[in-house]
């Protein structure tokens, strides 16, 4: 494995891990203040369990973001210095923004997880929307430096070094609004479809139980309309793409010449030696007219680059392929779950639904990898597209692959014990483990053992 | 004084106050990590409850002043960032292992109820990295101080060892590393005596520790002083030429003897204002120490500074969101002025996580 490589695979290996919290991050707080919501309004002691527990797994979560986040934050520099001294001072200011958006996010958690009884069920609400918003904010925050990278702007070359920098360039960027709208969705739905899936789940070992339908409504009201949404805005992004990266949706697309009417390749195998996509289904005419809305417009293909700049066109193909079929899944067990809904006919009565929503629960998380590795790897060789290569940011420290591995060990640890942790908060149901009086007996026992053993 | 008030000395400023409310919380939260490995006697176990009590995951959030920092740095001084992140990139990833690791360990011990041996196992994770990480980050500062980041830069033809390993591991070096270490323990134990309140045993044993940590700080900063007169005289000219150098060294002095002498008089409140002072007044020694140069011996703040208008944009950022978030902290130590001690919160089951 080459330094280049395995730098390349600590950065994707770490984005890839910390994205997954992050996302968690962004989705959790909205259900938390969705069922913190529906019991001032409705008086349900089961909502608020719901928004406690949810607010616990925000917390863990928090931190954990928190941490991998710092990680990230230094990362940037320890393997690609070069990029970081070329586009510091463009893409400085989301991530400084990013950060505070961070802070208000855990100043607001603090409120509200120390405020349930020292503060109005108002003023408790509020502090929940902020975490929230703070939430949301920061993802669009950091997923703009990347919009920055895909489509840079607001400076000149001169001599190989940037000038003239608008140091908001970054917050401009023509990628900032199909890009931040994709994520945030994809967020949601991650989220939402994670967590009713893992109701849906316990409904069919049980389907009479209270609290398992209220969760899986509140996560359902969140993941429907972001997945109903998203195949749209998917194609919004996609049709910018053509116009700003179009060596990224040939990649994608496994479109190997340049052609007028050309084909959409569903699946296939897109083979570098022999310059063509094999054993995909074509729809004649389908990429030019989605890319722009007319069959037989001119699709550029990767024959407009040199041989040596392809992105690893097989890697991107399937992974978009990946990420669209479990998109389209997604937006039509949405609609089922919708139609139900609309009909009045409880979701958790339907064996087969509650059984494709199991199924959707990893799909989220699994697509926005998939998109992630779309829009890194297809940007490739390029790490500021067009402007600054990848093999020219990265660190001249040699044996790259000794960090590869310990760091992978260490996330790969770092996952195993979040899902443990996870997997206690959100899937006992109350009876069974922690209702608020076990748990304070618990403590009140371990308490008293304490100080009067001892002291 | 006019020449002073540059737009990249007010930015490198800033990155100083966000390293300095770094060490002040995230310095105790380590060094309580570090109380955690060293809890003896007979209230062992109630001492690392009380540890446990006193800082909640939420705290890992003290890692934004951290990241804050280091997007300042690679904001306004992109060449700074891109020098160190290369040539400490081993004990910058090593610290990076220590935080992931501590971090780990620590949601894991406070959202798992059980007390077993799995849980022991966790603590020694908790508190070995909170060792760890401090170790390294001292180490840093000192590499940056002492001019080998700057050394390090210029062996493009160096061995692998000789550029990345070498550099930093002068004896100078890793005194500053082990200074760090017993200041975040010194300030740790001067916080918890004020968490123990409403249970003078516990207050005792942190008070004890307190005064044992202070005296490992005046040890580790004379040892240091020596090993820098042997092996880094060009750090000991500055401290004594610069014109600040002598007021500000005996601020620190007076604070660090302020802390002492509170705690012996058991007012502990006190203590934790001064040893704040103290341990703040060292960071900004240390920067003035380095100052004008951002990297002793490489670049200066001016060499390092992006264009104005990038530092413009950062310094209203900075400004527009300390007006949105120092009311909201406010508020949040508001609800918490109204919360009582760690020991007294051991019996207050409603709220916390």
């Amino acid at each position: 494995m080459s330094d280049l490589l395995a730098a390349r695979s600590q950065m994707a290996m770490s984005l890839g891990f910390h994205i997954v919290f992050a996302m968690l991050g962004i989705g959790l707080p909205l259900l938390m203040v969705i069922a913190e919501w529906r019991h001032l309004r409705t008086g349900d002691p089961v909502y608020l369990e719901l928004a406690k527990r949810w607010a616990k797994g925000t917390t863990i979560l928090f931190a954990v973001g928190a941490v991998s986040g710092t990680v990230l934050s230094l990362e940037l520099g320890l393997l690609f210095p070069g990029f970081m001294k070329f586009a510091g001072a463009m893409i400085g200011m989301p991530f400084s923004l990013e950060g505070f958006a961070f802070f208000l996010e855990g100043i607001f958690l603090g409120v509200y997880l120390y405020g349930w009884k020292r503060i109005s069920p108002r003023a408790h609400l509020g502090a929940g929307v902020l975490v929230a918003l703070g939430g949301v904010m920061s993802g669009i925050f950091v997923v703009m430096a990347n919009a920055w990278m895909n489509a840079p702007t607001g400076f000149a070359m001169r001599d190989g070094v940037p000038v003239d920098i608008d140091p908001l360039a970054a917050l401009r960027s023509a990628a900032v609004l199909p890009q931040t709208l994709h994520m945030t969705l994809a967020a949601y739905a991650s989220t939402g479809f994670g967590v009713a899936g893992i109701h849906a789940f316990m409904l069919l070992r049980n389907n009479g139980v209270h609290f398992h339908r209220l969760a899986l409504g509140v996560a359902l009201a969140m993941a429907v309309p972001a997945a109903v949404a998203q195949p749209l805005v998917g194609d919004f992004a996609a049709r910018f793409v053509a116009q700003t990266q179009p060596m990224k949706l040939a990649a994608l697309e496994g479109q190997f010449i340049t052609e007028r009417g050309a084909p959409l390749r569903i699946g296939g195998w897109p083979d570098m030696e022999r310059a063509e996509t094999r054993m995909a289904l074509e729809i004649p005419g389908g990429l030019s007219w989605l890319a722009y809305r007319d069959a037989d417009a001119e699709v550029r293909g990767l024959d407009q680059v040199p041989r040596a700049d392809w992105p690893p066109v097989p890697v991107v193909h399937i992974a978009f392929q990946v990420m669209v079929a479990l998109g389209f899944y997604m937006a039509f067990v949405a609609l089922w779950a919708a139609w139900r809904a609309v009909r009045r006919r409880p979701i958790a009565e339907h064996r087969g639904l509650l059984w494709a929503l199991v199924a959707a629960a990893p799909m989220g998380f699994i697509a926005t990898e998939a998109g992630w590795v779309v829009t890194e790897v297809g940007r490739q060789p390029w790490v500021v597209q067009g402007v600054l290569r990848t093999a020219d940011a990265v660190t001249p420290m040699p044996g790259l692959i000794v960090p590869f591995l310990g760091f992978t060990l260490l996330y790969v640890f770092l996952s195993v014990v979040v899902v443990y942790l996870l997997r206690r908060q959100v899937t006992a149901s109350p009876a069974s483990s922690e209702g608020d009086g076990h748990r304070t007996a618990a403590t009140g026992a371990r308490t008293s053992g304490g100080p009067t053993a001892h002291g | 004084m006019a020449d002073l008030l540059t737009l990249p000395n007010v930015l490198a400023a800033a990155i100083l106050v966000s390293l300095q409310a770094y060490v002040l919380f995230g310095g105790a939260d380590f060094g309580a990590g570090m109380w955690d490995l060293l809890a003896r006697g007979p209230r062992r176990e109630f001492q690392r409850t009380l540890i446990a009590k006193a800082i909640g995951p939420i705290w890992e959030a003290n890692h934004v002043w951290f990241v804050l920092a280091v997007v300042v740095l690679f904001s306004c001084f992109p060449p700074a960032f891109a020098m160190l992140t290369t040539e400490l990139h081993v004990p910058l990833s090593l610290m990076l292992v220590g935080i992931v690791l501590r971090g780990t360990a620590f949601v894991f011990r406070s959202a798992d109820e059980r007390r077993d041996a799995v849980q022991r196992r966790w603590g020694l994770v908790f508190s070995l990295s909170s060792v760890f990480t401090p170790l390294l980050l001292g180490i840093c500062a000192g590499a940056i101080a002492s001019g080998a980041v700057a050394r390090a830069a210029q062996m493009t033809g160096a061995s692998f060892t000789g550029r990345f390993i070498v550099p930093w591991t002068s004896p100078f070096i890793l005194g500053v590393g082990a200074f760090t270490l017993a200041l975040f323990a010194f300030l740790a134990a001067v916080y918890l005596t004020v968490e123990a309140e409403g249970h003078e045993p516990l207050q005792e044993d942190f008070r004890r520790r307190a005064l044992g940590a202070a005296v490992a700080v005046f040890a580790c900063a004379a040892a240091t002083l020596v090993l820098s007169r042997r092996y880094d005289p060009g750090m000991t000219h500055t401290l004594v030429n610069s014109p600040w150098a002598v007021p500000l060294q005996l601020l620190t002095g007076i604070a660090a003897v302020g802390a002492i002498l509170a705690l012996v008089t058991r007012r502990f409140r006190v203590a934790r204002l001064a040893a704040g002072a103290q341990v703040s007044l060292i960071v900004w020694g240390w920067a003035l120490d380095i100052f004008p140069s951002i990297i002793p011996g490489a670049l200066t703040i001016m060499e390092a500074a992006s264009p104005a208008g990038t530092l413009r944009a950062t310094l209203i950022v900075l400004a527009v969101g300390a007006v949105i978030l120092l009311p909201s902290l406010a508020y949040l130590f508001r609800i918490f002025k109204s919360r009582p001690s760690a020991f007294e919160r051991l019996e207050d089951l409603s709220a916390d996580v």
